[in-house]
């Protein structure tokens, strides 16, 4: 096993905007690497590359020392050991689940005990060891993506790759199917690459996080570190339910912004001077004395607490949470904690 | 680990070439042999002697005549059943839809012994009831008017299918909005979906007059008898009649015969261009209007119908074959299966034939299979813009009528094999590959269905787990397709086992097909074993529409072609 590393790599469809554009990637051995944008992005075309399903029309893609695609030539899917979970499963009906998941083993002419004994081992992991003589037409959606898993498991591939598999299931599944996918990275220890439009699957697995938007590449970076400092307005704005502030640019360099800071901001009236983009988090908002004044546009129920829409004084739009009931249209006095500079 | 610079994708690099390859023997060769020695012979002046000829014009105006006449009846039974089949609230829809499909895939000279059965001095089932006409007065069917009406009945079910797809394809919600506008039952009729349906109806009119032109089993055996010529007939005695012009000649009739069906073609298409999108969004179910108390007469009128002809005219094949000898009467006493016995144990002929038929049948069927599933795959699958050329490419050899591409065929293997130095004319070679040619298109149609409706990612998976082309076929995507492919080779076989018009041209002795038999029969005077030989056959019609039609729910749209 080796780095998956992506060199400036463009994918063109005819002659209009291309679908991905001059991205460059390194994925490390045994990551995790969550794709995350909007539909439309070019997330799903990144892992075809990978695939091999789609060729890269300039930029080239390698394992280790290993090139599997350039513009010009490139490995076909079927040896790249590599192994994939659609969104649709892509089970095939007409053979029985024990069948699916040896598939990849028939293949490659493993046959016999060892055969058995594999299929079992990998549908073992995913808790489906008394399934393997039913159809797929006889599962549930999770009980099918499971299997594809399996299918997955059974040959050790270097680099696993998930299209949006929880995109068909309901929610109590995701959360289970988000156990076992973590189950699977940490059992197998294979390089994962996870396409999703959900920021919540998307920081709940992965082990880094790569932000796509038409076609480029945004920022790769950790959980915890993509949603703690975002580089943009574009990544702000996806990950996390942040609002975006356009405030006067503040003295200094500081990213990481408090109430001192902000204040004067906030305060400012001069029109002319350079403006900057200012993330501010629901939770970083307090209800407080001392604060500027802001108008409850629309109050959510959400069960634990409130989720507000609030208007400042300027028009500009800001989320916050509440645990004591508002009304639409009351005036409060917020102040805010903590803020990020995109 | 080996880098392929492919970037065609799934497909294997040798399969555009294949495909290429196969589209060119099939469709694009034996059409050009034919294009470039009609034009040799029109250059020769081969054509002047020919055009002059008002044998020619006769028998043009003989093929437009039976043709039209035949079309109008067509439009008549076949846009009744669709319409009071797919609008009213008739009962026994669906069998009465397989019984008026029926006489689609009889043989044509089957529907004309048959009917030749049905009436005139003869008739072994008017004798028997005792309602034939007196010895020596004429068979009423040996007309213009004869031809006609069998054309009518044998291409009513086309009229009938694409009127009904058409139907079906009405966007409900125009006819729910015209309800909600206040308009009645029988205006929204009138005002919404007869006008909407016209396209369909014109486009089934055009392929009813072009099958009618084409047609040579009905005015062979219909037409002879009374001098009346239609152009495949023209082409048949010409061949009779063997001489020196004969090639040049035969090639202008059927670029003639090719000129009016491309017409009856192009009318068809255009009429239908922009369908597609219509069936799109709420469609296929067309409001179900009630016919209150008119729905009995209208059900009596149908089972009329189908009693006129179908079942009247089978009853008296099968007295017909019943009978002990031509003209005698048939009662309980004289009938006898002596007739089945000397067809199924003594003649040598039929025999041949049987054999014959079900090896180039199945031949056919089984070997377009591997040749379809593979050109099928390859036109889902590809991004080529030839994809729609081919596709054209290879349906015209079937939207031809089968004299044409007979002669086609002839023209191309009248010489020996070049380099191979081996002729294959007069052997039941040039039969088979006229076979492929013909039904090319009929075996494709059901697996590129098939295909479409396949799910990329499954073919994808099996990527991924390793499989290359061949074990993706073998385990992926022939088992998935298998019940359209299934179908495909039924259907094959039903239609290479019942043809007579390619094999009527291209048999010798020893190669001759069901079709070629029954037609010798009957031309030879022996009308029992004609209809013996032709019950057998539309036995095997019905079993195996049956067996299709209990396949229909497990196959894609459009596989069967009686079923929208």
């Amino acid at each position: 096993m080796a780095k998956l590393i992506l060199n400036r790599v463009s994918k063109a469809f005819g002659l209009g905007k291309p679908a991905v554009n001059d991205l460059s990637l390194t994925v490390r051995e045994g990551g995790f690497l969550a794709l995350l944008g909007p539909s439309g992005c070019g997330k799903t075309t990144v892992l075809r590359m990978i695939a091999g399903f789609e060729q890269p029309t300039d930029g080239s893609i390698l394992l280790g020392e290993r090139v599997l695609a350039d513009a010009g030539a490139m490995v076909p899917p079927e040896s790249r050991n590599m192994a994939m979970v659609f969104q649709s499963y892509a089970l095939w009906p007409h053979m029985s689940v024990a069948d699916n998941v040896g598939y990849p083993l028939k293949v490659r002419g493993i046959s016999g005990e060892t055969r058995r004994r594999k299929i079992g081992e990998a549908l073992a992991a995913v808790r489906l060891e008394s399934f393997g003589d039913r159809r797929p037409a006889d599962l549930s959606g999770g009980q099918r993506q499971r299997v594809a898993l399996a299918r997955c498991l059974v040959t050790e591939p270097d680099v696993v790759l998930l299209d949006e598999p929880l995109a068909n299931l309901d929610r109590h599944l995701r959360q289970e199917m988000e156990e076992t996918f973590r189950e699977f990275h940490a059992r197998s220890g294979a390089t994962m690459i996870y396409v999703t439009h959900d920021q919540g699957e998307a920081m709940a697995l992965a082990t880094d996080v790569a932000v796509m938007s038409e076609g480029r590449l945004l920022q790769v970076a950790s959980p915890e570190e993509i949603y703690a400092r975002p580089e943009g307005r574009l990544v702000g704005g996806l990950v996390g339910q942040g609002a975006i502030l356009s405030l006067p640019s503040p003295v200094g360099d500081n990213r990481l912004l408090d109430w001192h800071a902000l204040q004067p901001l906030l305060a400012s009236i001069d029109p002319a001077a350079p403006r900057i983009d200012i993330l501010v988090r629901p939770q970083d908002i307090a209800f407080a004395g001392g604060g500027i004044e802001a108008r409850v546009v629309s109050v959510l129920f959400e069960g634990e607490r409130y989720a507000l829409r609030l208007v400042l004084p300027d028009g500009q739009m800001l989320r916050a949470f509440s645990r004591d009931p508002v009304k639409a249209g009351d005036v409060l006095p917020i102040v805010i904690r903590s803020a990020w500079r995109l | 680990m080996t880098r392929s610079g492919n970037p065609r994708n799934s497909q294997p690099r040798w399969l555009f070439p294949f495909v290429v390859t196969v589209v060119f023997f099939l469709s694009v060769l034996p059409l050009g042999r034919l294009a470039a020695t009609g034009l040799a012979s029109a250059f020769e002046g081969g054509a002047a002697k020919l055009l002059s000829d008002p044998a020619l014009w006769r028998s043009v105006y003989d093929t437009l005549a039976t043709s039209f006449l035949g079309m109008i009846a067509a439009v008549i039974l076949g846009g009744g059943f669709a319409l009071l089949l797919t609008l009213f609230d008739i009962r026994a829809k669906a069998l009465l839809g397989f019984l008026f499909m029926l006489p689609m895939m009889i043989p044509p000279q089957v529907t004309a012994l048959s009917w030749i059965g049905m009436t005139g001095p003869s008739s072994a089932l008017l004798k028997a009831l005792g309602l034939a006409p007196p010895l020596g007065s004429p068979q009423p069917l040996y007309s213009i008017g004869g031809i006609a009406l069998l054309f009518g009945v044998q291409h009513a079910p086309l009229v009938y299918l694409s009127l009904r797809a058409g139907l079906l394809a009405l966007p409900r919600d125009a006819v729910e909005a015209a309800r909600l506008s206040g308009a009645s039952s029988r205006r929204v009729l009138t005002d919404i979906i007869l006008p909407l349906s016209l396209p369909g109806l014109v486009a089934g009119a055009a392929i009813a007059f072009v099958s009618g032109v084409g047609n040579f089993g009905i005015p062979a055996i219909l037409g002879i008898p009374a001098s009346i010529y239609t152009l495949p007939v023209l082409i048949y005695s010409k061949f009779a009649s063997f001489g020196p012009g004969t090639f040049g000649d035969v090639s202008l009739i059927s670029a003639l015969i090719a000129i009016i069906s491309i017409i009856g073609l192009s009318v068809e298409s255009r009429v239908l261009k922009g369908r597609d999108y219509r069936v799109i969004g709420l469609s296929g179910q067309v409001a179900v209007f009630r016919l209150g108390g008119w729905r009995v007469f209208a059900e009596a009128l149908l089972w009329l119908v189908i009693l006129l002809i179908l079942v009247m005219p089978l009853t008296a094949l099968v007295a017909s074959s019943l009978a002990p000898a031509y003209g005698v009467p048939l009662s309980a006493k004289t009938a006898t299966i002596h007739a089945y016995e000397e067809i199924l144990f003594r003649q040598a002929v039929t025999r041949t034939a049987f054999a014959n038929s079900i090896f180039l049948s199945v031949t056919t069927a089984f070997g377009l299979l591997a040749v379809t599933v593979l050109t099928g795959y390859f036109l889902v699958r590809t991004k080529s813009r030839l994809a729609g050329l081919i596709t054209a490419l290879a349906e015209i050899p079937y939207a031809l009528p089968g004299i044409v591409l007979a002669v086609a065929f002839i023209l191309l293997f009248a010489a020996p094999l070049p380099i191979l130095r081996i002729s294959i004319y007069g052997t039941i070679w040039i039969i088979l590959i006229a076979y492929f040619s013909s039904f090319f298109a009929v075996s494709l149609k059901s697996v590129v269905s098939a295909f479409r409706q396949l799910d990329p990612s499954l073919e994808e998976a099996a990527r991924l787990s390793g499989a290359g082309f061949g074990r993706r076929l073998a385990d992926i995507l022939v088992p998935l397709v298998a019940p359209a492919a299934g179908a495909s080779v039924i259907l094959v076989f039903l239609i290479a086992c019942n043809e007579l018009t390619v094999s009527a041209l291209l048999w010798s002795a020893g190669t001759q097909t069901l079709g070629v038999a029954i037609y010798n029969l009957d031309d030879s005077g022996s009308f029992n074993l004609a209809s013996a030989l032709s019950v057998l056959v539309v036995v095997m019609v019905i079993a195996m529409m049956i067996a299709l039609e209990l396949m229909a729910k497990r196959l894609p749209k459009g596989v069967v072609p009686w079923r929208s």
